[in-house]
This record gives structure tokens, sequence and C-alpha cells, in this order.
């Protein structure tokens, strides 16, 4: 009969299906290959053209890569290796350069027996970073990390200990009139924080330093500027940069956003000149030009030359990044933070910069790797970069005369390994911080 | 006309309107540009006074109360909170600000802060109240608004309601003398309004300084013991809620009431 269907008819079950194994095409590497690779005809084609071309790279590179020669001292002895083992015309990569000059790469030409100071630096300066950070670990470490950059300074570049115990003081003493200050005025505070230490480096610290060194000598060996090159050079001009210019970026996107027309025009011009302005030029500035504005006879050191034009480069971008964070948050956030009564800075330091940072974190990162990577540029002003100063040092050695993609390739990969720290570094704070909120 | 439909009785006992001035507000004009957003505002507020300020939108009634803690400067005219005039200086501008507790309407809680760190922010960094006697205070207002459970959580992890009474707890952390509220219940459910309201009845029933900007009219004749009715930057019209609401003056009141009572 026609109402006797399956919708009409009652039905009571009896036993409880168990679950069944879903179809293969359904599970595993099948269900992702059809969905990633051969989802359609246009896929599949891509898919194979794709194949096709890592084939080509991978067949037509791999061999240079398996005749490798890790074991010669001359250009000459690795080309006479891979013909001996591979016959006529075949080509290799010749390691042994990057085994004999690996020290050159990474520190330059930095006296060899004391190697120990930059790898102590390094070393110590995971130590300072650590509890930046990880905010897990304990606080008290950050006395280290505050003091970590003098320490770094000597250790580089040796000499007295008393300038930079100098320098110090003069950070100590300026903090001291600004704690005494603050109570009454929050501008005189600022400007005695400035002054104070630029007036005891200035007038102080020559005859300190003269009574110091003859009471107490106590220095290790210096080395100069142009003993520097390498990693070691990238490295302390990517980390003096990056430190220095985070607070100079984060001063310059709140001046942009001040209220004080001379505060705001000022950081308008800065911000727009720098950013207008290629790197190299700036460079050439630092090696030739401000040379001239400074008093005659003083030698500002070429490092510290180009770290500080470096720092001002980053800092621009890292501004405009910064003022982008600071524009996508609510008024909301203002207005609340100015109806507890709290002060500008208060305001700044406690509600508005943590959340602005926040949604700024990977254009800062993105900034920091740049301008890391951009750090090889000081190769024109005659510092000995790692991937062109020290290279052609190298290939002027007639013993390894027309060694070619080897430093690239070496050099290329250390960079890769640092800036895929930061960047996944940057991942793991955008998600910590994430999780702090919604 | 709807009537109050606040399921307790309210406490009257401590609604009790002093002789102190807490506000007193003199000839106050401000402009937006070249436009005249406040007009000649005059209005005086006794300690203890409950007020709610109703009007339509773009009548200035927001305006007003904001300049009251300085977050908009007045132009002309005087402003006397607390015994402080404002000016631009900022001493008294802060001055003011700790003695004054504003709610907004969008609540404005610190998402990076959990709830129990958003009522101690002010009370540690502005008034310098040791971290344990600041976190016990705040836990006391949070007991208060009905949520201590969900201090450690954070402000996205909320509804709306329980923002908006974390946002009033935040405000009486500072001990304010003044609560002012910027249509607190506007951006809310309707279920959540009046979790909100019964935190505010609260806080007149203990004797707080209230400034309202609402649209709550059953609020409004529950509490308040004042009604101002704005329009176009102007009071139009003040009285006490029976008669604000019985007995109109102003042909623009009595068409603004048929409108928001009438439906």
């Amino acid at each position: 009969m026609s109402d006797t269907n399956a919708q009409s008819t009652a039905f009571v079950r009896e036993a409880m299906l168990p679950a069944k194994p879903a179809p293969v095409t359904q599970v595993g590497a099948v269900r992702w290959l059809r969905e990633n690779l051969f989802a359609g005809p246009v896929n599949s084609a891509l898919t194979l053209i794709g194949m096709f071309l890592v084939y080509t790279l991978v067949t037509h590179f791999y061999p240079w890569f398996r005749h490798s020669v890790w074991n010669a001292n001359s250009m000459a002895e690795c080309r006479a290796a891979v013909t001996a083992s591979f016959g006529d015309g075949a080509t290799g990569a010749c390691w042994a350069m990057i085994r004999e000059r690996w020290h050159q790469f990474i520190f330059g030409f930095y006296p060899p027996e004391l190697y120990w100071r930059p790898i102590a630096v390094f070393v110590l300066l995971f130590v300072a970073l650590a509890p930046i950070l990880f905010t897990q670990l304990p606080r008290v470490m950050l006395g280290f990390s505050v003091i970590y950059p003098l320490v770094a300074i000597w250790l580089l570049w040796g000499g007295s200990i008393w300038p930079v115990t100098m320098v110090a003081v003069g950070f100590g003493l300026g903090w001291l009139a600004m704690r005494r200050l603050s109570a009454y005025s929050s501008i005189l505070a600022i400007v005695a924080a400035v002054l104070v230490p630029v007036l005891f480096w200035l007038f102080a610290v020559g005859p300190l330093d003269d009574l110091l060194t003859s009471v107490l000598p106590i220095g290790i060996e210096p080395v100069a500027s142009d003993r520097f090159g390498g990693f070691l050079l990238a490295i302390t001009i990517g980390v003096g940069g990056i430190v220095m210019s985070l607070p100079l970026g984060i001063i310059l996107a709140l001046g942009r956003q001040s209220d004080m027309f001379l505060i705001k025009t000022f950081s308008v011009v800065f911000i727009e000149f720098i950013r207008g302005v290629p790197l190299i030029t700036l460079l050439f500035v630092a090696s030739l030009l401000l040379n001239y504005f400074l008093p005659p006879g003083t030698n500002f050191d070429i490092i510290l030359r180009v770290m500080i034009l470096v720092t001002m480069f980053a800092a621009a971008y890292i501004a405009e990044v910064i003022r982008g964070g600071l524009a996508a948050l609510p008024r909301g956030q203002y207005e609340a933070a100015d109806a507890l009564g709290l002060d500008y800075w208060k305001a700044q330091r406690l509600i508005i910069l943590p959340q602005a940072l926040k949604i700024s974190i990977p254009g800062i990162v993105s900034t920091f790797i740049g301008m890391f990577k951009d750090t090889t540029l000081v190769t024109f002003v005659g510092l000995f970069d790692p991937l062109k100063g020290i290279p052609d040092f190298i290939r002027a050695d007639f013993n390894w005369k027309g060694i070619y993609w080897e430093p690239f390739i070496f050099v290329g990969a250390i960079f890769f390994i640092l800036n895929f720290s930061m960047s996944r570094y940057s991942m793991y704070l955008e998600r910590k911080l994430k999780r702090d909120h919604r | 006309m709807t009537e109050p439909h606040f399921e307790r009785d309210i406490d009257r006992s401590h609604m009790q309107v002093s002789d102190e001035i807490a506000i007193q507000i003199n000839q106050m004009n401000k402009w937006y540009g070249q436009f005249h957003v406040l007009r000649d505002i005059d209005l005086t507020v006794n300690r203890g006074e409950r007020i709610v300020i109703a009007g339509p939108s773009g009548s200035g009634k927001s305006t007003l109360i904001r300049c009251i803690n300085r977050l908009e400067e007045h132009q002309s005219g005087q402003i006397i909170v607390d015994g402080t005039e404002l000016t631009s200086d900022l001493k008294n501008i802060d001055k003011v600000r700790s003695e004054v507790g504003m709610v907004f309407q969008h609540f404005n809680l610190f998402p990076h802060l959990t709830i129990l760190e958003n009522c101690t922010l002010a009370p540690i960094w502005v008034r310098k109240v040791p971290k344990k006697e600041a976190e016990e205070t705040a836990m006391h207002f949070l007991e208060k608004v009905k949520i201590p459970e969900q201090a450690h959580k954070y402000p996205g992890m909320l509804s709306g309601g329980q923002q908006q009474r974390v946002a009033i707890a935040r405000s009486l952390c500072m001990r304010p003398r003044i609560m002012l509220f910027d249509e607190p219940t506007s951006a809310l459910d309707p279920e959540m309004i009046k979790e909100v309201l019964d935190t505010m009845i609260e806080l007149a029933e203990e004797g707080m300084t209230m400034l309202c900007v609402t649209h709550e009219m059953g609020f409004a004749q529950a509490v308040a013991n004042r009604v101002i009715f704005m329009d176009q930057g102007q009071i139009v019209e003040q009285n006490n809620p029976h008669d604000f609401f019985h007995n109109p003056q102003s042909e623009r009141t009595k068409l603004f009431l048929s409108q928001i009572l009438g439906h």
C-alpha cells in the first residue's frame, strides 16, 4: 500500500550502529594529496609543472653539492680533487675555503688570541635578552640587561674600564636627578635627566678618568674598529641598531601624534627625511660628511657613526609602524585613561603603548630583519661586512681566487637562521599576547 | 506612561541632598569649530543629587558631562568641580579627574589587563595605594557589582553587562565623590540593561552624587531627584521627575516625551 512508506512507519532501532572507518579517500595522505595537489584539472596541471621545475632545479644543482670538497688549501686543489673523482668537466663546491677562513667570516680581523671576548659578548647577549624576551624569567635578571650594552662595548673594544664606567655613572646621575626633581616638575626633571649626564661627560670625565687610570689602571687590550668584520660587525651594528631604534621609534611615533607643534613638526620632518633618503646616502654621510660637522680634532669611531645612522634609519620606519598601531586603538582607551586621572606618560606606558606595540609586532620585527640584512651595506664605507667585504678580501688571496658561490651560500644560510629565529620569536610573542586578550 | 519596573523597593534613607555644592557651571559655552554645541549652560549640582540628563541625540548632553572631567574643553564660562576650577592647568585637571568617576557607553575597559588589574591600575599609579590594599579594595567593589569570580579573566571574556559593571567598579576603586554616566546602557542587550541599572541604583542608595545621560526613563523616575532636558546645546527644562514626566512645560519636552514614551 502506498501509505506504508518509510516516513510513516513507526520505527525502533534495536542495535546502535558502531562507527565505521572513513573511506580511504577521506583520511591521511590520500586526502591531503587530493585536497592540496590534485583538487581539479588546473590544480593537477600546476602541481605537475611545479614538480617538474623542482626536479630541474635539484638535478641541476645537486651534482655541484655532491662533488663538494672539504679538504684543500686552494681553489686549484679543489678543482683538481673534483676532476680526479668525477672526471673532466665536473664542477663541485669548494667548502674547504669556509673551513680555512670561517673565522674571518665570523670575527673579521679580530686578534685570534682575543676571540673569547666576542664569544663572551655573544653568549652574554642571550643572558641579557632572555628576561626581555621571556617574561616568565625572574625580573631581577633585567638588571644585567641594563648594564649589558656597556659590558659588551668594553669587552669588544677593550681598553681601560674607566671610560665605560664613567658613561654608566653619567646615566646613573641623570636618573638620580630625574628622581629627585620629578616631584617638583616633570619638565624640569626631563631637562635635568639630559643635562646632568651631558655636563658630567663633558667636564668631569676627563680629569676623573686620568685620576682613576693613574691610581687603578684596570684595562684589557684595546682592539681598533678596523679589526672588526664579518658577522661580528653585522651583529654589533644590527643589535646596537635594534636596541636603540625601538625606543627612538616609539618617541618619534608619539612625537608625531603630539599636540605640540614644534615636537610634531620635528618628528614629521625627521621621519619623512630619513625615509626619503637611501640608506647608502646616510652611510656616506656617516663616513665622510659627519666629520665636517664635528669639532676639529674629534675622531668619532666609524662603527659608532654607522650605528647611529642605521639606528636613525630604522627608527623612522619603526615610528611609522607604531603610528599605525596607535591609530588602530579606539579613542575610548585614551578617554578611559584620562578619566581615571592617569597623566600622559603613565597613560602611554600602561595603557596605550602595550596595546599599540602588540599590534605593531609583525611590522617592527620586519623592520628589524630588514635592518639586520642592510648592515651588509656598510661594505660601501669600507667596512668588512660578511657578504661582500670578507669574501672580496678572501678572493684577493691568490689561493682562493675565483671562488664565487660558496661564501654567498654560507653567509646567506647564517643570515637565514638568525632572521628566521627573529621571525619565529615574533610569532610566538603574537600568540602569547593574543591568549592574554580574548 | 511606563512606570518604573524595578522589582525591589528603593531604599531612600541615604539619598539626601546636602547644601554643599559639588559642581558649579556658570555661563559655559563650547564650540566644535564653528558649531556652537553648548550654549550658556548654568547648572549647580549639590552633593548627593542624582541627576538624569535626557534629550535627543546631538543635543549636547554627552558633551556637557564630558566637560565636567575635561574630556572636552570648554571655551568660555566656568566649571568648578569640588572647589577646583577647570582651566588648562594640568594639575587641576588631574585632581578633578581623580575625584570624578566616569562610566562610558562602550565600557572602555583595558583589554590587555585582567579585570582585577583594570580596577587596581589607577589607585596604584595615581593614588599610590600599595598593591595589596588596592587589590582588596578592587575585590570589595567587584563583590559589590557581583562579579568577584571574574577577577582574573580578561575583559574580552565577559558579557557586555558584566563589562559595564566592571567599568563601574573600576571607577569606584578611585573612591570618587562624583560619578558621571555617559549612556551606560545604550550599547547593551535588553536583558543586560537591568543588571547595570541595579548596580547604579545601589550606588544612588548609598548617597553618591550622580549625573547620568540616559534614555532609561524608568531609572529616571525611580532614582533621579532632578531631570534635565537638553536640546540644541541648551538646557530646555529641568524639574523633579514626577512633574517632568507628568506635567512637562515646554513644547519641545512634550514632543520628546511623547516620542520616547508614547508607544
